[in-house]
């Protein structure tokens, strides 16, 4: 499987509250809430490390989860926040 | 269950982050709105780089909600350099303008820029009125244009309709057009003193048979019995509650860089011209004062029957004379609601009766003041 990246868009409006981080979708206003596993990717999303290794290296060092579950929520994840455009994915580097 | 909107109000409280600021840019503006609070004479206002310094002062307090208003934002020729600099720190940013110098050039940059919304006031849909209401010939008309070219470019638009004497029988008309132009619509009846204390303005404002009137309309209001309903009984969750957002959730920062509880709170805290503005939200003895007061501090209002539903503005209780009394103007609104006189509007009926003077009308007393 090839591997994904992820970007943060620049259609938003974001800010961390505590241990979470809000983000409103400009496009249609929706609003999110990250709680602490979405924050370390959300802030580990820069467009040049694949999902897999920020899996690996950020999300399973920190929490208590087998690299296999914690890849196929994160992908959904992600996809879900691709959506509603605040989160970008491909399948090659994004600047 | 709670909304994510209640929940992070209720996190951004107990974390004590200003979630929601407004800024104004300018008191200048284009406009003479007859009910304007604001002295429009610049007297010496931030600089673009100032503001910026403030706004990043803001997004590391947490802050996510900014209001850019005035006075008109557009009569500064640096708006554009503000609004991107709120942007690129990722605020969730509102516009409030009246859209007189918005043409395709402004609209387009709103958009680049991924404002939330554009909020426009319009008093009525016709000019006639519009305009001797902004003292601006032409207004309505290039106010319209400028909703048009924000609303092609996709833009979320509000029109605010402040009802007071002149317009109220326009209302109807500015929903229409609200509609015709796919904008939402909006309706206040407050009318705000003077930043200076002045009250003159407020006799722009509609009172006594007429608020009763604008109430008992479902299509102002919504539900008419819900909203005219008797007050539930005061409980202790009343007792204990937050007045309101201003200095808990939410402040003010003027032109000048004075920072206040909320728009229509004119109590200064400090200035981020001299200070830090966290050292202002968190250690100012004022916005300290204002955090700390809870319905039972209240000494009028917490005996009052209305104090569970009750829009009371701690601010313009500050403007009446103290920031713990009673807000006469919401007085006048809880009883042209339910017809149920408040603890201030009964307490100044016995003051007048004990003076003599038994027949005075409740319309009549929330203008009196309480001695």
């Amino acid at each position: 499987m090839s591997p994904l990246y992820i970007a943060r868009s620049n259609e938003i409006a974001a800010r961390q509250l505590g241990d979470e981080m809000i983000v409103m979708s400009n496009r249609d206003s929706t609003l999110f809430s990250l709680d602490s596993v979405g924050l370390v990717i959300w802030q580990a999303a820069d467009g040049r490390t694949p999902l897999e290794d920020i899996v690996k290296e950020k999300v399973c060092a920190e929490f208590e989860i087998t690299p296999e579950e914690a890849l196929k929520d994160a992908e959904s994840f992600v996809r879900e926040l691709a959506g509603h455009g605040i989160m970008r994915v491909s399948d090659k580097p994004l600047e | 269950m709670p909304t994510l909107m209640e929940e992070m109000n209720q996190r951004a409280i107990a974390l004590g982050v200003p979630l929601g600021v407004q800024l104004d840019v300018t008191y200048r503006c284009n406009e003479r709105c007859v009910h304007c609070y604001l002295d429009h004479d610049d007297h010496g206002e931030m600089t673009a780089a100032e503001m910026c310094d403030v706004l990043r002062q803001l997004a590391d307090a947490g802050t996510f909600f900014l209001t850019l208003s005035g006075g008109e934002v557009l009569m500064r020729m640096d708006f554009f350099d503000i609004l991107e600099c709120a942007r690129s720190l990722l605020f969730c940013v509102k516009i409030k303008t009246n859209a007189f110098m918005i043409r395709e050039k402004q609209a387009d940059r709103m958009r680049e820029l991924g404002v939330d919304s554009v909020q426009v006031s319009i008093y009525s849909h016709r000019a006639e009125v519009h305009d001797a209401i902004t003292k601006l010939p032409g207004s309505l008309k290039r106010s319209v244009a400028g909703i048009r070219f924000l609303q092609s470019r996709g833009l979320k638009v509000i029109v605010a309709n402040v009802l007071m004497r002149q317009n109220l029988a326009d209302y109807a008309g500015v929903k229409a057009l609200a509609q015709e132009l796919g904008a939402q619509w909006t309706m206040d009846p407050t009318i705000t003193p003077m930043m200076d204390g002045d009250r003159s303005i407020l006799g722009l404002g509609i009172g006594g048979e007429e608020l009763k009137q604008v109430f008992r309309n479902g299509d102002l209001v919504g539900n008419v019995e819900e909203f005219c309903a008797p007050p539930r009984p005061v409980d202790d969750g009343d007792l204990d509650g937050l007045p309101c957002s201003a200095s808990h959730t939410f402040c003010y920062i003027s032109p000048y860089g004075d920072v206040f509880p909320c728009v229509q709170f004119p109590l200064p805290t400090g200035n981020v011209r001299k200070q830090k503005f966290l050292e202002i939200w968190r250690h100012s003895e004022q916005m300290n004062d204002v955090r700390s007061i809870r319905g039972r501090d209240l000494p009028v209002c917490s005996t009052c029957s209305h104090l569970g539903s009750c829009t009371r503005c701690p601010g313009l209780a500050y403007m009446e004379g103290n920031m713990r009394g009673p807000s006469s103007l919401d007085c006048e609104k809880s009883f042209a609601r339910t017809g149920i006189p408040s603890a201030n509007m009964l307490a100044k009926k016995r003051q007048q009766e004990a003076k003599g003077n038994p027949e005075v009308a409740w319309t009549q007393l929330v203008h009196i003041q309480l001695s």
